[in-house]
């Protein structure tokens, strides 16, 4: 079971949690056009990399924030988390 | 019955307290603190099962968790566990065992035969025989081989035992109370840290208990017995035996399982049977010591074949012979230590040493007691059927190839020692990067990957000085970093006897013309030859080979035949060991019960129960219940003899024509507040929010990113910038999500804040052509006409003293209310909705009415909005709004969603208007069509129509919104039906909606 560090919590198990995908895709703004390409890669198209990767997490059992962590994905490592409003650097 | 193979004296055990227990349905006795291997073994008992595949006869190999076949069926207090192992059963009064895998019974086992046919039971003789024909598979072949590989028989009863389950925290766990544990419990314990200390056994102290050493002037085991007491005084550390960390996990999270009435006739009251522990520890000290490792020679399976470190614990710590002419065959020292304590006990051991001339303290003095030793010596082969009988040793040549003339020697034991295998699971679960040991022949523990060390003989170091050193300073170090505290412990002074190297030999040559069953794994029935037949045939990674072979698979996880496997492969491909390396260790270690993983959560426990504030009037009046989600709703209210299908009918019938209520606590809601919450409700609903007025509810559907149908609701304007929304019952929790998920990540300038108010309100839904008249009784100062509640209005009123929110909305299309008071004033409601209600024919609806109602009237729910579904397939495509933007609506323009003939709700009667519609058929054009039958579409939802008085369902068919007047067919193959159906509208009641309005 992960560790996870709640940038508002703290350490909390990884049962608080709920997973919420790619934290790099960012959402098309409302309202602009875009091409069928575009959207087919928002909505379904992802890497599924190996190794680092950044990921929403909501700590559901908890605060209810929805938080962005950086986890490699081979080993379950967590190296960084942020809060939502914090940019990824 | 005498224990002819009990010493007069010694051991640990408790000899003023005799047990009685049960065997195969024969009285034994032993004495407290044997398990049931040690008290078999002094009754004389050798034969315990049958093996896994040829059905061999079996005895003891171990003497605790090394053990890999000598296991029981055990009865305890009305109750039965399969598989456990006798070395590790303490013994209780009462206790009752029986062999598993015999048929008719251990001593004639019919499956035997299996042994004699061996020559059809080589490496993947599963995978080449049963794989034809197919048909046989599930008649034949599958019953065969469960019957004939079953172990034991899981009980079918329930468990009536109490399971638990713990979280805890720690700054040090340490795994074993060997001397590395202790050592290194005690430097990390005085440096103040956190410390839990687990032990697998009953006794503390692992190799102390059986070696002969001393300690600061004690000997090894009043060293432990010193340090485990002074450890359990200390505020800061916790003690526990009986308890095997099994499992390492991510994030050093490790599971362990407690034992705590395994040991007793019957679990105490209040008390658990076993516990199992989440430990989250900062750092972990793996203390797990080594497994002897068997030299492979022939017939090395036979009862009477011992790993020469369990005679000798066997001895030392229960004070029992496991023979009485003993040969002990190693070929290190450790064989010497077991050989001295025969002689002590006034039995003559003969040595087999496969080296030539070694020399050391342990091995002069052997000699200096007079016991018979043979250098350069093997044994050939075990001979006997059931028990060890005689051996046919010979002299081996230098290189270790050629065998001199047999000689046969009787025996009734033989130990034997091919020196030690660290215990390194728990290192490699946790992802260490195991490295070969040359020196030890065996990999050892490398680079860490998450917070953990490996002390003593698990890391590969055997001598005492040196392990209680290298814990000391390895507890100490490692605890100072986390409490800042530096508290040396002085250093004992060790006394202990030297060994010489040992000899890298593990498998003795067969001699010409012999064609014996050399034995790799013990548990699976794994020999040298199937591993040969398996590289044969290709097999090259020591993976595959596992599973071909099942070498080192299931509940042993090749603890005694890993390395020896490891050999063959390695010299047969002619590489080195760490070249083919090593499978992977998985947890648990050792087997746990199901019962300790489920823990609490079972039957009713495994979620919880949420029960509305009106649930004990249910109750009183007759409510049959449903679970939905983990609610708990009434799905009928039973009136006499009624069944489901007369309540439910009777209920609808009068909502349609008089008035009902029906608890609407369960539907998710959600409180949203704040300047830009209209802006919020434009976004995630499909249609248009921002002109809503103060005092309105409106219907919403929201989608998916993808354009799916996520949930549907009605959502009211209280004030200005606060909203109401209600959600169904299965998607609030979801729903929640899904707008933090907006608000915090992608629109966080939107100012609003979202809540779940579910538990907050109590909701009851008041419907039917009198629900006005219902209304006018219970707020008679609120206007709640026509016009001054129209639908879809909302009001606040007075219910007798108690505010409450009346909300003019229909799930069942008739003219309906649904009215909302803070949860506490629920059941006050529900009764006065029921009091003035009378006069009008009030009757309470369940589940089940609310379901035909809303199936006649074509409202779609989850069935329909069943995560495949898009607006159109639902006829909710006029809520999409052509104006704005929304989450899902590009997904909409998608092909495959746009396309002409896309499914749509339609609504079925069967022709014969009598034949009710399983839910989940399909629909099809012609019920002779050859399989496979083009399926057009399928019923999602049926009822019995109250209104026409026949059956109704609603399907979501190709090409729906032109099917209407169609004659199809609905095929159930489950239910074995053909009805022949007329499509139509799936609004079949009221299709204009005016009783809404009315």
């Amino acid at each position: 079971m992960l560790h996870i560090k709640c940038p508002h919590c703290g350490m909390r198990s990884q049962n608080e949690f709920s997973y919420g995908g790619d934290a790099t895709v960012k959402r098309p703004e409302l309202g602009k056009e875009i091409s069928d390409q575009d959207w087919d890669n928002f909505v379904y198209n992802r890497k599924s990399l190996r190794g680092k990767h950044w990921e929403f997490w909501q700590h559901l059992s908890g605060c209810r924030q929805w938080i962005k962590v950086q986890r490699d994905t081979a080993t379950h490592e967590i190296f960084k988390t942020l809060k939502a409003n914090e940019e990824i650097s | 019955m005498i224990q002819s193979f009990r010493l007069e004296s010694g051991g640990l055990i408790n000899r003023d307290k005799k047990i009685s227990f049960k065997f195969n349905g024969k009285n034994y006795y032993g004495y407290e603190g044997d398990t049931l291997a040690s008290a078999l073994i002094a009754n004389g008992v050798h034969l315990i099962g049958r093996s896994f595949k040829y059905h061999r006869p079996r005895g003891f190999f171990g003497v605790g968790v090394d053990e890999p076949y000598a296991i029981v069926q055990l009865y305890r207090n009305g109750e039965t566990e399969p598989n456990i192992k006798a070395t590790e059963q303490e013994l209780f009064e009462g206790l009752e065992a029986k062999s598993v895998n015999c048929w008719p019974s251990v001593n004639f086992d019919v499956g035997a035969i299996n042994n004699f046919l061996k020559i059809f039971l080589p490496a993947g003789f599963y995978y080449k025989t049963f794989m034809w024909p197919k048909s046989f598979w599930y008649k034949i072949y599958e019953p065969f081989i469960r019957r004939a590989a079953g172990l034991g028989t899981a009980s079918i009863k329930h468990d009536k035992e109490r399971y638990e389950h713990k979280y805890e925290y720690c700054d040090v766990l340490i795994t074993g109370s060997g001397p590395s544990g202790l050592a290194s419990a005690y430097s990390a314990a005085k440096n103040g840290a956190k410390v839990i200390l687990a032990e697998d056994k009953s006794r503390f102290g692992g190799t102390l208990l059986t070696s002969e050493v001393n300690i600061g002037n004690q000997s090894g085991k009043e060293w432990a017995d010193s340090i485990i007491s002074e450890l359990k005084e200390m505020p800061n550390v916790t003690v526990k035996n009986r308890s095997q960390v099994f499992g390492y996990y991510d994030h050093n999270m490790l599971v362990m399982s407690e034992r705590i009435s395994d040991h007793l006739p019957k679990t105490k009251k209040f008390h658990p049977k076993q516990r199992l522990w989440y430990i989250r520890a900062k750092e972990v000290l793996i203390s797990s010591g080594s497994i002897e490792r068997p030299i492979v020679f022939g017939n090395n399976d036979t009862p009477g074949v011992m790993l020469s470190s369990a005679a000798k614990e066997y001895m030392k710590v229960y004070g029992v012979l496991v023979g009485k002419k003993p040969l002990v065959f190693t070929n290190n020292d450790s064989g010497y230590e077991t050989a001295i304590e025969f002689k002590k006990n006034g039995i003559n051991p003969i040595i087999l040493d496969t080296r030539k001339e070694p020399q050391s303290e342990i091995i002069e003095e052997a000699k200096n007691m007079n016991i018979n030793i043979k250098n350069s010596y093997v044994v050939v082969a075990a001979q006997g059927y059931k028990k060890v009988k005689s051996a046919d040793i010979a002299k081996i040549s230098d290189n270790k190839e050629e065998l001199g003339s047999i000689e046969n020697i009787e025996c009734d034991c033989i130990c034997v020692s091919g020196f030690w295998t660290p215990t390194i699971h728990l290192a490699s679960q946790s992802g260490n990067k195991t490295k070969f040991n040359e020196d030890i022949d065996a990999f050892v523990p490398g680079i860490s990957k998450q917070n953990e060390k490996t002390l003593g003989a698990a890391n590969g170091i055997y001598t005492l000085e040196e392990t209680l050193k290298d814990s000391f300073e390895k507890g100490n170090q490692i605890s100072k970093e986390i409490t800042n505290n530096d508290n040396k412990v002085s250093f004992p002074n060790v006394v202990e006897k030297k060994s010489t190297v040992h000899d890298k030999f593990w498998c003795v040559p067969l001699p010409k013309g012999k064609n014996y069953k050399r034995f790799l794994d013990f548990q699976n029935d794994v020999a040298v030859s199937d591993i040969e037949i398996a590289l044969k045939e290709g097999y090259r990674s020591i993976e595959h080979v596992k599973r071909y072979t099942t070498l080192g698979m299931a509940t042993d996880q090749g603890k005694t035949s890993n390395l020896n496997g490891l050999q063959l492969v390695s010299k047969i491909e002619n590489k080195v060991v760490p070249a083919v390396g090593h499978t992977t260790f998985r947890p648990p270690y050792s087997p746990v019960s199901i019962g300790a993983i489920v823990g609490r959560e079972v039957g009713k426990h495994s979620k919880p129960t949420r029960k509305s504030p009106m649930h004990s009037w249910h109750e009183k009046n007759n409510a049959v219940f449903v679970d939905a989600g983990v609610w708990l709703r009434p799905r009928y209210y039973k009136r006499g003899e009624e069944n489901l299908f007369e309540a439910s009918k009777r209920e609808a019938k009068n909502v349609r024509t008089n008035v009902g209520v029906c608890d609407v606590t369960t539907l998710g809601k959600i409180d949203i507040k704040g300047p830009d919450a209209a802006e919020l409700l434009n976004r995630v609903y499909t249609n248009a929010w921002l002109k809503l007025p103060v005092g309105k509810a409106r219907y919403g559907v929201m989608l998916r990113e993808d354009g799916i149908v996520m949930d549907d609701g009605t959502t009211t304007r209280i004030s200005e910038n606060h909203y109401h929304m209600t959600t169904t019952t299965a998607q609030a929790a979801n729903v929640l999500s899904h707008l933090e998920y907006y608000l915090q990540l992608v629109w966080p300038e939107l100012n609003v804040n979202v809540v779940s108010t579910t538990e907050q309100w109590a909701g009851a839904a008041i419907a039917g052509p009198k629900s006005r008249e219902v209304l006018r009784k219970l707020f008679p100062k609120s206007d709640v006409t026509n016009e001054g509640l129209p639908f879809m209005g909302y009001m606040e009123g007075d219910l007798f003293g108690v505010k409450a929110k009346i909300f003019r909305i229909s799930f069942s299309g008739e003219l309906a209310y649904e009215v909302n008071v803070e949860s506490d004033n629920g059941y006050f409601m529900w009764k006065k909705i029921i009091e003035v209600g009378e006069e009008f024919g009030i009757q309470p609806y369940g589940t089940e009415a609310l379901s035909t109602l809303r199936i006649e009237m074509g409202h779609v729910a989850g069935s329909e909005l069943d995560g495949r579904t898009i607006p159109y397939d639902n006829s909710l495509e006029g809520l999409l709004s052509k104006k704005k933007d929304f989450i899902g609506k590009r997904s909409l323009s998608r092909k495959a969603f746009a396309a002409e003939d896309r499914q749509k709700i339609v609504g079925v009667v069967p022709l014969d208007k009598k034949t009710s519609i399983p839910e989940g058929s399909h629909l099809v054009k012609d019920s002779n069509a050859p399989l496979p039958n083009p399926k057009l579409g399928y019923i999602s939802a049926s009822c019995w129509s109250v209104e026409h008085d026949n059956p109704f369902s609603l399907a979501i068919l190709k090409d729906g919104k032109n099917m209407i007047g169609e004659k199809l067919f609905v095929m159930s193959p489950l239910k074995n039906k053909v009805i022949p159906v007329e499509i139509v509208s799936s609004h079949y009641v009221d299709p204009k909606g005016e009783r809404v309005r009315s």
